[in-house]
């Protein structure tokens, strides 16, 4: 019984020797020309294609993709509208409603304090929704009983609770079970207290009894335990637990993949300024409808996004010359190169695709008056000419007339979009996260063609490659170690892990070393194993493993928890394994 | 020759067997072989998102400093009390140090802190990631290296080297420390072990016997370095002479770092860093912030070390400075030349080194940015000649010849 469920359970992980990770196997020679031409037997196909297209497969997932064929099954992942999504991810993603808003129904309905207060002051609307409007009001009322009492408001709330108030609000007999009892226990004796008291008890909790609640809480109950202790901490959760939510059940899996490519690729960090309320929209608007699309349309949609704006600092950027150069105050205003220079290096050209310094200059100068409305407000993209140099300039060779406007922005975009160096860069990058650490030549020229053949057709790109020998080659097969965030999805999506709360798990993702949301560099996180490979790293993987496999990870329950017996972690070896790490 | 070292490790190890020397035993090998002899150590930090280093060591005997950063130039030093938290701290007349670092400026006057000023990558790319990249490989303008600088001046040693002669303190193993000497990234010393004892044995197996090559390797590595430290996980470390590190990675990191070389199980080099110097925008407040948990960081790392100082050489850099003049935003966009700071027992501190450029139109660099006069492999090929003892710098630095300062 055992060695059968072990049995399937390494099948599943294809643990079987295979080659290694190809960034070292230094495959410079003739010897790479045949790796990468050598094509594995039909079944690995199959294996690599679930291994590069998904976040891991599943068991069953190969058996499904033979008898559909595997062309259909990759021409279907490159039209995933053709894919009825799983009824169980919009389960699951119901009460992450932050997901659906706007930037600016954000910030109304989960405000930082200074917010709500603007809002009792009348400066900004509450949210039309009366029970928040409700709750926001008590949370203010309570925030200023507060600062009355001389307590620092703006401090990070106390990790011990707050006794006294705790003291108060329960006997000593409720306090117990909340403090000491089983996970049951917890529940019951909070659920027990009246609506209204279970608002004040949360927020006087310790975090370490809130945590305990928040993990076993049904949906709605997590929720309002959430709201009470800082509703504007609720938006990053919501990302971070939606992009594990559907990395482990959607079943758009190249869609989910894609998504993860293009938001690293055109990466912004949560947590600078005014991105905290915009990044929900611009994953969910600006990158995720364009991953299979035109480039330039990707392009454009983030050069115009609030949250790239601001997170690059663009939205401050004044024509030196321009009709408002001086601000307000009477201070000096300029240009701000940051986007400019991000734009040519990490989204388009690549480093070494040939601009210099005066290109950054003078592409920074065209997209001056590129700015937000009211960016703390959820903002929206404006052209504001009065802070816009409309002199002449000249980039990358081409000259843009004087009094183009906003347009001088845009011909930009448009220079760089069809730049024979952004059809290569934008090809190698997509070959390293899909094929190999260091992409033969041959293959990146190939979809460098179909890249400029079909004016940037991300999914006709991604369609030579995935065509590709090179893709379904000795060379490619197993040859790339997993990030952490497919680490951990491709464990839970190999032991048919049900996710209840999946924020423990992104805290995983994070102890592995990628903090999601959260690379605070414009260059997003490396695609490259290497960056992966290191001793905290494996023992980070390996205990990862194990805590799953043994139901300790809170918020997920796995079925290899009943293969093993107590002790013997046998599912947490297999995921911790040195195979289990390569896709 | 062999030394004095090699052959007690060697006798050592032949007594117990190799492999199976009791710890106290390998560790008092690790440690050196007498008093005085004890191992060199290099710890390095970089200030990634590229250290606004105008800001830091202050040029204030400069006007044009002045006209070129009307809203965010650090005011001149002052002897006026009321303003002496925002002025410059004066190191020499012409250099100041930023108010927020005033914690560093007894070490500087005790001669223990040098700083190289106008220093940096010779390379011109205003991008971080190359810049970065270029500085840790320690070849700028060659994307073909595959390792780091710290790694390639680790020593060739005779005998079984400790497997955490090299830690960095993180998720990722820096560049600098990647290469063909074992190197170990570990985010805090108790987390890392594996957590059960029964997976640990097979995961070893597993690893150790793994067919690829890389993980093989990166395996057995993280094994042998786990065995060294479970001597000291989970005691609790009591930083010594009141020592109080700021919160945050990099204090953390020092912290660790100090336990680590104070607990002589074999640490020669070091690695930390701390992130969000990229200040386009308003960057007083936010320079200002950093600066203070910078330069905590670094104080309680020199207090909690104590004598042990005498053996160590910290040495700070970031990528490229920032534009000689302030941007529209109270903030400075990418530059070139930056500073470093390099601190220690044995360093010949309380000087500002390096060539001043000067910050007129003409003096700037490209007009814009402050001028490199020092090649910041001069400073990290004279401590790893000098200080770390390994005469070959030509190897480490391949394609240059470092000159030396006399920072040691």
């Amino acid at each position: 019984m055992r060695n059968q469920a072990v049995f399937a359970l390494a099948s599943v992980l294809c643990l079987a020797a295979v080659p290694g990770i190809s960034a070292y196997a230094k495959k410079k020679n003739a010897g790479a020309a045949r790796q990468f031409s050598k094509q594995v037997p039909d079944d690995q196909k199959i294996l690599q294609a679930l291994n590069r297209l998904t976040f891991g497969p599943r068991p069953g997932d190969a058996q499904d993709v033979k008898s559909m064929g595997l062309k259909k099954w990759i021409d279907r992942q490159l039209h995933p509208e053709s894919i009825a999504e799983n009824p169980l991810l919009d389960e699951k993603l119901r009460t992450l409603d932050t997901l659906k808003m706007s930037g600016g129904e954000l910030v109304r309905n989960y405000p930082t304090p200074r917010m709500v207060k603007q809002m009792v002051n009348g400066q900004v609307p509450f949210p039309t929704d009366p029970d928040r409007k409700l709750m926001l009001t008590r949370l203010v009322a309570k925030y200023e009983e507060k600062q009355a009492a001389g307590a620092n408001v703006a401090a990070a709330p106390n990790p011990m609770g707050d006794p006294k108030a705790l003291n108060q609000l329960l006997t000593p007999e409720q306090i117990r079970s909340l403090r000491q009892g089983s996970a049951q226990d917890k529940l019951a004796a909070f659920q027990a207290l009246p609506k209204d008291k279970q608002d004040d008890v949360a927020a006087a909790l310790p975090q370490g009894m809130r945590q305990g609640l928040l993990t076993i809480a049904p949906p709605e109950l997590r929720r309002r335990l959430q709201m009470v202790n800082g509703p504007q901490q609720i938006v990053a959760r919501d990302l971070s637990e939606g992009k594990l939510l559907r990395a482990v059940y959607s079943n758009r899996q190249l869609d989910e993949v894609l998504d993860d490519f293009w938001f690293n690729h055109f990466n912004i960090y949560l947590d600078k300024g005014a991105d905290r309320y915009l990044v929900t929209e611009y994953e969910r608007d600006v990158i995720r409808p364009h991953v299979l699309g035109k480039f330039k349309d990707l392009l454009v949609a983030t050069a115009k996004s609030p949250a790239m704006l601001f997170y690059l600092d663009n939205w401050e950027s004044v024509g030196p010359n321009a009709p408002q150069a001086r601000g307000k105050k009477g201070g000096a205003r300029g240009l701000n190169e940051n986007y400019g220079r991000e734009l040519l290096e990490l989204h388009t050209l690549g480093v070494d695709g040939g601009y210099t310094q005066h290109d950054v200059t003078e592409a920074a100068r065209c997209f001056t008056g590129w700015t937000i409305l009211q960016p703390q407000r959820g903002g929206e993209f404006t052209f504001n000419k009065r802070v816009h140099d409309d002199g002449e300039k000249t980039v990358l060779g081409v000259t843009i007339p004087a009094g183009g406007g906003m347009s001088d922005g845009e011909k930009v975009l448009d220079i760089v979009a069809h730049h024979s160096a952004t059809a290569h860069f934008i090809s190698e990058k997509l070959a390293m996260r899909f094929v190999t650490d260091e992409p033969p030549p041959a293959l990146v020229d190939r979809m460098a063609e179909t890249f400029r053949k079909t004016d940037g057709d991300l999914r006709a790109v991604m369609k030579t490659m995935l065509e590709s020998k090179e893709f379904s080659s000795e060379g490619a097969y197993r040859g790339k170690l997993k990030s952490p965030l497919e680490v951990v999805a491709s464990a839970v999506r190999a032991v048919n892990g049900e996710i209840d709360y999946a924020f423990p798990l992104a805290t995983q993702v994070a102890q592995l070393g990628q903090p999601l949301y959260r690379k605070q560099e414009p260059t997003g996180y490396s695609n490259s194993s290497m960056e992966w490979l290191n001793s905290g790293g494996l023992l980070a993987r390996m205990n990862f493993a194990i805590q799953l496999a043994d139901n300790k990870v809170p918020g997920v329950k796995v079925e290899a928890g009943k293969l093993a017996k107590p002790d013997d972690p046998i599912a947490g070896i297999a995921l911790g394994s040195p195979e289990f790490q390569k896709r | 020759m062999p030394t004095r070292r090699f052959f007690l490790r060697n006798s050592a190890l032949a007594m117990v067997g190799v492999g199976a020397a009791p710890l106290w035993l390998e560790r008092a090998l690790y440690a050196g072989d007498a008093p005085g002899a004890r191992k060199k150590i290099l710890v390095a930090i970089f200030q990634r998102g590229a250290a606004d280093g105008l800001n830091v060591v202050v040029p204030h005997g400069e006007q044009a400093y002045y006209d070129l950063r009307p809203t965010i130039a650090i005011p001149r030093p002052t002897s006026d009390g009321s303003k002496k938290g925002e002025a410059a701290i004066d190191l020499d007349g012409f250099f100041g140090l930023h108010p927020s670092l005033a914690q560093l400026k007894p070490l500087f006057d005790q001669q223990h802190l040098a700083i190289v000023d106008a220093v940096g990558s010779p390379d011109p790319t205003r991008s971080h990631f190359d810049a970065q990249d270029y500085m840790e490989s320690g070849t700028p303008g060659l994307k073909a290296t595959q390792d780091g600088w710290m790694n390639r001046a680790l020593p060739k040693m005779v005998g079984k080297p400790s497997p955490v002669r090299a830690v960095s303190l993180g998720p990722v193993l820096p560049r600098s420390m990647r290469g063909a000497t074992p190197a170990v990234a570990l985010q805090t010393i108790d987390s890392f072990q594996v957590r059960n004892a029964e997976a640990a044995k097979q995961f070893e197996q597993m690893y150790t016997a793994s067919t690829d090559k890389m993980i093989q390797t990166a395996g057995r590595e993280t094994f042998e370095a786990v065995a060294m430290l479970q001597a000291i996980q989970r005691q609790q470390y009591t930083p010594a002479a009141g020592a109080d590190y700021p919160r945050g990675r990099l204090g953390a990191s020092l912290q660790q770092i100090a336990q680590l070389i104070k607990s002589d199980v074999g640490v020669e080099m070091a690695f930390a860093d701390i992130g969000g110097w990229d200040h386009h925008v308003n960057e007083a407040p936010l320079l200002g912030n950093l600066l203070t948990e910078y330069g905590q960081a670094l104080t309680a790392f020199w207090k909690d070390m104590g004598d042990r100082m005498n053996d160590v050489v910290l040495v700070t850099m970031s990528e490229f400075g920032r534009t000689a003049h302030e941007n529209g935003n109270r903030g400075t966009d990418h530059g070139h030349a930056n500073s470093m700071f390099v601190m220690g027992g044995g360093v010949k501190g309380g000087k500002v080194y390096g060539k001043w450029p000067g910050l007129q139109k003409e003096q700037l660099y490209e007009g814009r940015d402050l001028a490199l006069t020092t090649d910041f492999r001069d400073v990290l090929g004279e401590l790893v000649s000098r200080h770390f003892g390994n005469p070959s710098a030509k190897n480490v630095f391949p394609g240059y010849d470092p000159k030396f300062l006399g920072l040691v």
